[in-house]
């Protein structure tokens, strides 16, 4: 009955969080208490129906094959019609369950962790336009859909990521952010326009049955060139090389953004991007080539840089990306399972760890390097035990989350290619090191006496332990209910675990750990000195490889010299005509109006020769005239 | 004969006269606010009954009358935009030196010539309701007595528009003398080319061009805007010329289908004029009404691109075009009763500022403004989308591009405005009064043009029902 209900109404899910925004916005900016009850209440709510959605999924055998769509009509015109509407599977629907669920638990957490804060009732309206605009997204039913709230989201990001306006830094890395995944949106506009001009529809469902025909009737060409395109909006939202460097720069937001936006969802709107369009994909072989290969060498990639990284959530942000990078590796194989369990997995003890690390900063007013910190494992047992869980979760330990995914994920590699196969270990055995080497500076060890940290509020604790739960049984759970059955594209892949992989993976893991027990955990070895003696290598992962240099570089000398040729142009040619025509409308302007005398009798005589003029016209030369003026078509 | 076809004409009409008998019965001194209630409520009540009447296809008097959707549809822009006009005038109405019942009484009458336009079906009756209207203007716009800018726009409309009258009628005597008949679809059927009938088409038109003040008809259009007590400016710029246009559009789509070859030429000629000639000029103007009167004259060209397409899609979109243009329009002239009460004129340097005495009314002038531009999400933008996509694709590359172009150019002054509003300071330091029904009257217009904007499905769909009830395409 809730559930018949819910699945029909599953468009409530992204209009009550747009309700609580335009309320919030508009009257109760000014009281904390209100606005943070209300974007609650909201997400509950739809969190609840999301719950039901799922729910509803399973019992009335949505299948990915045949997912429920409902929509209506938005613009119609002649030769374009655009809907909006609703397309629920078992894939939209596990990221409803997730965006609702973290959105939700990231609110609750903000009221502690944002208490006391000037912009309070600005910053849960801006989180409830975010969970409105992803959850659009996510129920998209086509390119159009997806498009515009593919730039709602980034709007939200940066409006989130700026939300400390009046520090500079901020303000930088909020345009940094949205700049750069311009980049990417123009591409995915591009490539969708393209789409259009072949296929006259953008409509996922319709466009499912298209694709495969005209694959066999014209090959993949020009598909491969729409694919690719569409594939630059991924690229820059989740973060993928060379366009990721927005994402460390993004956690100059409030770490509830990070943890919601920042890890949890809107950067993984660029994998969801991908699955909904697999059916695109999957006709073309290359691309997948090449979409693992950017996921594999973004994933080895960021890691390099996260180990030598001083600042919690950096190190964190390089994570995510290079998590992301995972998850696009997988898409690349073609394991839509192994993305999306790993993108499910992720989002609990990826938001877990970055409300963790909140809970840090908090507890510290706001410092943020590691080398700072340590043995806070005595004043915030719960924050240690939540951030302890995170990190064997994101390393692969079992039975934690991440090691069932993780495995799925190697699993579906190691079919498809033996050297990405290999980045992926290594990646996996990295990732391990540095997530150890956060844990033992900041927990473990001597305290230090300028520190003195407290434990967080309980609104913030709460929203800890339930992400804990989840960290812990969201890999298994799934893992022993069949996850790949419901979410999958084409057939349903294996099942279990191949314990040669998860046995590599896991004794790598472990080694990590002890490795980095040996050098920030137990002191034996000084982490100084290794840097001391690997300085090159150090020095080029502690810049992050000099890319953002580089693109300073690139932007100061290419762009600059191509601006300087589009401002000249722009000066001399562009304004010139648009001065021009401003100039001459302006004369015409100011010359009609002359006329406007105010003597009745003139305006008689304009009146009837007009009339004069018009019949005349009429009866002597208007077939003739009529076809010119059509342009010929008649 | 069914006289109940004329339902709402008929309670329009009664409720004017009860309003007159109401005003002899109330002292002397009392305020006629209650009046003005008393006719909104009945509007809103004709308005809603008309809502009902969706689907009905019915003539009366021999074919003379006609209540199709086609019909309805406009009926109910007048409808609303009187409902609305009413709401935003209440204060406008107390501040007349004399006679205040009687201006609820002429408006409502007004209102019914326009609802008889929309229904008429034959050339007389289409006289009669321009008439009506038109008569009734002449004295509501000189109803600013002691204001001789009033009386001066009140007796130069009475002259031009006699004299566009007398264009009409005798083109229509022209027409009868070839057809021998004045009912439509017996025109349509002896319709011919010759020459007397090519002569009468033209006065005939150009009588209806007056009325929606194209150019080079608009002459008067100007000073009367400005002179005319503010509501009537409205109801001119809402009413007179999208009744013009309901007459227009179903009379050369019943009655001179085979003259469509011929008039194709004239109207894309007046509309480019039009366009280009109301833009331009508009960006001179100082004063508000004056720069509206512009602005609607360019809206008026506009709206008469989409009848170049003569199908079912044109007309729809000429529909589509001329409800959200009844939106924009009382969000601005709300505005503006409101800025001129504050200030007592009406130029466009006394929105200095409005943005921090009324931020509500600023968002409405700007939205609204914003929506004549033709600027997304507004109702504009998607209004002179389905116009010019559909004239496009009848093959008039040219027009659309023209009408883009001056698109562009009108935002200069629209956004003239909302410069003013949101940049400068407010020049006189007192409290800005809104009152209570101005408010709701600006907030419709502002969540209509919004909501059309964003969503126009239903409207279109609506105003598609209504294009294709013109049984004849």
């Amino acid at each position: 009955m809730f559930n018949e209900y819910a699945l029909h109404h599953a468009w409530l899910i992204p209009l009550l969080p747009a309700i609580a925004f335009v309320v919030i916005g508009f009257f109760l900016r000014k009281s904390p208490v209100l606005s943070a009850f209300l974007a609650i209440t909201m997400s509950m709510v739809s969190f609840i129906l999301s719950l039901g959605v799922g729910y509803g999924v399973v019992v009335q055998h949505i299948t990915v094959e045949h997912p429920l769509i409902d929509k209506i009509p938005w613009v119609d015109i002649a030769g374009l019609s655009i809907n909006m509407g609703m397309y629920i599977d078992p894939v939209s629907a596990l990221m409803l369950f997730i965006v609702t669920l973290v959105s939700l638990l990231v609110q609750i957490y903000a009221v502690g962790y944002m208490k006391g804060d000037d912009g309070f009732g600005r910053f849960f309206a801006y989180l409830s336009l975010f969970a409105a605009t992803m959850l659009g997204l996510i129920i998209a039913v086509n390119f159009v859909q997806m498009f515009i709230f593919w730039e709602l989201v980034g709007l939200c990001s940066y409006l989130l990521i700026g939300y400390y306006f009046h520090k500079p830094s901020a303000c930088e890395a909020s345009k940094k952010a949205f700049m750069t995944t311009r980049i990417g949106d123009f591409g995915l506009l591009l490539g969708i326009l393209l789409l259009q001009i072949v296929f006259g529809t953008l409509d996922f469902a319709q466009l499912t049955i298209a694709i495969p025909e005209y694959v066999q009737q014209y090959g993949t060409g020009v598909l491969t060139v729409a694919a690719l395109l569409i594939f630059a909006g991924p690229i820059a939202k989740s973060g993928q090389f060379p366009l990721h460097v927005w994402l460390p720069d993004a956690m100059e937001g409030p770490t509830p953004v990070s943890a919601l936006i920042h890890a949890a969802t809107m950067v993984v709107a660029g994998v969801y991007l991908v699955v909904r369009v697999f059916f695109l994909y999957s006709m073309l072989p290359n691309v997948m080539l090449i979409i693992a290969w950017v996921g594999g060498f973004t994933a080895c990639f960021a890691a390099t840089i996260a180990i030598t990284q001083q600042d919690i959530k950096r190190i964190l942000a390089y994570s995510t990306i290079s998590q992301l990078g995972y998850m696009m590796l997988a898409l690349g194989v073609g394991s839509v399972t192994a993305s999306m369990f790993h993108l499910m997995t992720h989002a609990f003890f990826k938001a877990l760890m970055f409300l963790a690390a909140g809970s840090v900063m908090h507890g510290l007013h706001d410092k943020g390097n590691i080398f700072e910190m340590g043995g806070l494992r005595h004043k915030m047992p719960i924050t240690f035990a939540a951030m302890t869980i995170g990190v064997l979760a994101i390393s692969g330990i079992p039975p934690f989350a991440g090691f069932f995914s993780k495995d799925e994920i190697l699993l579906a590699v190691s079919e498809v290619s033996a050297p990405l196969y290999i980045i992926a270990v290594v990646t996996a055995f990295m990732t391990a090191f540095y997530m150890f080497r956060l844990l033992f500076l900041v927990f473990c060890g001597p305290e230090k006496p300028e520190n003195n940290p407290h434990e967080a509020p309980s609104t913030m604790k709460f929203s800890l332990i339930i992400l804990s739960i989840f960290a812990i049984i969201g890999g298994y759970i799934p893992h022993v209910y069949h996850f790949g059955e419901w979410i999958r594209f084409g057939d349903a892949s294996h099942e279990g675990l191949n314990w040669t992989i998860a046995a590599t993976s896991m004794v790598l893991s472990v080694l990590a750990m002890a490795l980095a027990w040996l050098i920030y955990g137990s002191g034996k070895v000084s982490p100084d000195r290794l840097a001391m003696r690997f300085s090159t290598l150090y020095n080029v992962s502690y810049h992050k490889y000099y890319i953002d240099e580089l693109y300073l570089w690139l932007n100061y000398t290419f762009v600059r010299g191509f601006g300087k040729i589009l401002y000249w142009l722009d000066l001399y040619i562009v304004d010139g005509i648009v001065n021009g025509l401003a100039k001459l409308t302006y004369r015409m302007g100011d010359e009609l109006r002359q006329w406007q005398t105010g003597y009745l009798q003139q305006y008689g005589l304009i009146l009837f020769g007009a009339i004069l003029i018009m019949v005349v016209w009429l009866v002597i030369t208007a077939p003739i005239s009529m076809a010119s003026l059509r342009g010929g078509a008649y | 004969m069914n006289i109940t076809l004329l339902t709402s004409e008929i309670a329009i009409i009664c409720l004017s006269l009860l309003i007159i008998i109401l005003d002899l019965l109330l002292p002397r001194f009392e305020t006629r606010r209650s009046l003005g209630y008393l006719a909104a409520a009945g509007v809103a009540g004709v308005f809603a009954y008309t809502c009902t009447q969706y689907g009905v296809s019915a003539t009366v008097y021999q074919g003379l009358f006609t209540l199709d959707s086609f019909a309805l549809f406009f009926k109910q822009i007048f409808l609303l935009a009187i409902l609305l006009t009413l709401l935003f005038s209440f204060d406008y109405v107390e501040g007349l030196a004399k006679y205040q019942g009687e201006f609820y009484a002429l408006l409502l009458l007004a209102v019914a010539g326009m609802m008889i336009m929309a229904s008429a079906n034959d050339l007389l009756t289409v006289f009669i309701g321009t008439e009506l209207m038109t008569v009734t203007f002449y004295i509501l716009v000189g109803y600013q007595f002691n204001s001789s800018k009033s009386s001066e726009a009140g007796m130069k409309y009475m002259i031009l528009g006699s004299v566009s009258s007398a264009v009409l009628l005798y083109g229509v005597s022209w027409v009868y003398g070839c057809t021998g008949s004045i009912v439509f679809e017996q025109i349509a059927k002896h319709a011919n080319t010759s020459l007397g009938m090519l002569f009468g088409f033209g006065l005939i038109v150009a009588g209806l061009f007056f009325k929606m003040a194209l150019i080079p008809f608009h002459m008067w259009a100007p000073e009367i805007y400005e002179g005319a007590p503010t509501p009537i400016t409205a109801m001119l710029s809402m009413g007179s010329k999208v009744a013009g246009l309901a007459v227009l559009l179903r009379m050369v789509f019943i009655a001179f289908v085979p003259m469509q070859a011929y008039w194709g030429g004239i109207v894309s000629i007046i509309a480019a004029i039009t366009m280009i000639g109301g833009t331009v000029i508009a960006m001179w103007q100082t004063n508000i009404k004056r720069m509206m009167a512009y602005s609607s004259i360019t809206q008026a060209g506009y709206m008469i691109v989409g009848l170049l397409s003569a199908d079912a899609s044109g007309i729809k979109s000429v529909l589509f075009y001329a409800m959200l243009y009844m939106f924009a329009n009382v969000g601005v002239f709300a505005t503006i009763i409101a800025v001129k009460k504050h200030h007592g004129s009406n130029e466009i340097k006394d929105f200095s500022g409005l943005a921090q005495q009324s931020p509500l009314l600023a968002v409405v002038m700007t939205v609204s403004l914003l929506s004549m531009a033709g600027i997304p999400p507004m109702a504009g933008f998607a209004g002179k989308l389905y116009v010019f996509s559909t004239v496009i694709e009848k093959g008039y590359l040219w027009l659309g591009l023209l009408g883009f172009v001056m698109s562009m150019i009108s935002v200069y002054y629209y956004l003239n405005v909302t410069k003013v509003i949101y940049m400068n300071e407010p020049c006189v330091q007192k409290e800005f009064i809104v009152s209570q029904p101005l408010r709701i009257a600006a907030l419709i217009s502002l969540l209509a043009t919004l909501w059309i904007g964003i969503y126009p499905g239903p409207l279109a769909e609506l105003a598609n029902t209504a294009a294709r009830s013109l049984s004849i395409l």
